[in-house]
């Protein structure tokens, strides 16, 4: 990490660190793990001060955020291929479902959401998570994506379609059935 | 009834990314569409509830830590070029061995860098919060109503105590932004004095507390079952450490 000169481990800390917190929140999302997220995340940092020279001004933020991405997807695609592949995760939804546990806080909000969330295919969610909880633009999503800025709407539509019928069909029901 | 606006439109216009002109077209449409202004209030309300519930997951404080650490600079290697290829790939090869060590042991480097950096915010946001209206989301001396506020807007179990007998009366709470999240802030009062505490979780291991000074204002900073706690006043820190002491039991 410190192949960078004096005046780039500034510029890399002035630029780059102030968005750790949203490097970590897109890996967390797309990995839904925290201990994946934590490794993945390092990676990606480790990666964006590697290449660090080759960034010259812009968005600090999307650049890191594409970073963060496509280390994401490289890891996803060695060690859960198939999370890739499914078009809406029912494996996972019926996996995550109802233990005693889950039941016990199925009626809590936050909980309810992000079950949804993560029950979205990975490209759906990160599109939901960049807008919804990263605040970005139509612009910077596109860059962070690589799809093109026209399709971020339509892809935005069917996320937030797909988060929706995720909600309505929620573990609170699922687990009154099971009980 | 599907409406054709509904896809191409409707999510530009409810994220404010239509141009003006785009923007006066659909509000036209709306006037007489009930299935997009339906649709704009299901949009509303989902983004409300997932503002609501908090899902932004800030990293951990020591990936903050290390990534400052490891941009420290160190002292120039003194591997030289050898003349042949494996040479020269057995000491890549050891070189990244210490990278990947170094990366990994999460060194002890920048730590008092970090602490004084969050101490700064803290005491800003302190001083922020003295202002008028700014001190108390609520404000009660009652644990349970305390407690109740928190209920629902953290992302974790936050004890609220009042240690009035102790000289410390709790004034209320609120909730406050440090390093980009959010945390719970409990106020006590001292006296004349103020205390801001400020609670959010952490994956830190336990550290013997660390307290300090800036612009006239002490810190003390700790951590106890998961929880990183950093109390914040002009009283002196002796007062400080008694209500660290009371909150850490």
């Amino acid at each position: 990490m410190n192949d960078l000169d004096a005046e780039d481990r500034l510029r890399f800390e002035q630029l780059v660190v102030p968005h750790v917190d949203a490097a970590f929140n897109l890996a967390r999302w797309l990995l839904r793990r925290r201990e994946d997220a934590e490794e993945v995340a390092q990676e990606a940092l480790l990666r964006a001060c590697r290449f660090f020279r080759g960034f010259h001004g812009g968005d600090a933020r999307a650049w890191l955020l594409q970073i963060v991405r496509n280390t994401c997807y490289s890891w996803l695609e060695k060690n859960r291929p198939r999370e890739l592949m499914v078009e809406f995760n029912e494996e996972l939804h019926l996996q995550t479902c109802p233990t005693p546990e889950t039941i016990a806080i199925a009626g809590d909000d936050r909980e309810r959401l992000t079950r949804a969330l993560e029950m979205l295919p990975p490209r759906f969610r990160e599109i939901l998570v960049l807008r919804e909880l990263e605040g970005c633009s139509y612009k910077e999503i596109a860059a962070i994506t690589s799809i093109p800025i026209g399709t971020v709407m339509s892809s935005l539509s069917r996320a937030r379609r797909q988060l929706y019928s995720a909600l309505v069909n929620s573990p609170r029901k699922e687990a009154v059935r099971e009980m | 009834m599907k409406c054709d606006f509904a896809d191409s439109l409707l999510q530009g216009y409810f994220d404010g990314e239509l141009t003006a002109a785009g923007a006066a077209e659909f509000e036209r449409h709306l006037q007489h569409c009930v299935h997009c202004t339906v649709e704009l209030v299901d949009l509303d309300l989902l983004s409300g509830r997932l503002q609501l519930a908090q899902l932004y997951e800030a990293a951990p404080a020591w990936l903050r830590k290390k990534i400052r650490a490891d941009l420290r600079p160190v002292a120039p290697t003194t591997a030289k070029p050898q003349p042949l290829l494996w040479h020269w790939l057995a000491a890549a090869a050891a070189l990244l061995v210490l990278a990947i060590a170094g990366w990994r042991m999460s060194p002890v480097l920048g730590t008092d860098d970090y602490q004084v950096e969050l101490a700064e915010e803290i005491v800003d946001a302190h001083v922020h919060s003295l202002q008028p209206g700014q001190l108390t989301g609520i404000s009660s001396n009652d644990e349970q109503t305390v407690n109740g506020w928190f209920k629902g807007k953290l992302t974790f179990a936050l004890p609220a105590r009042d240690f009035a007998n102790d000289g410390f009366a709790l004034q209320g709470g609120r909730l406050d932004v440090v390093e980009g999240r959010t945390v719970a802030v409990l106020v006590y009062a001292r006296h004349e004095h103020l205390i801001n505490v400020f609670i959010w979780p952490t994956s830190e291991p336990e550290e013997s507390a660390r307290v300090g000074e800036r612009l006239g204002y002490q810190w003390v900073a700790w951590q106890k079952g998961k929880m990183e706690f950093c109390a914040v006043s002009d009283a002196a820190s002796a007062e400080l450490e008694q209500l660290h002491r009371l909150i850490a039991g």
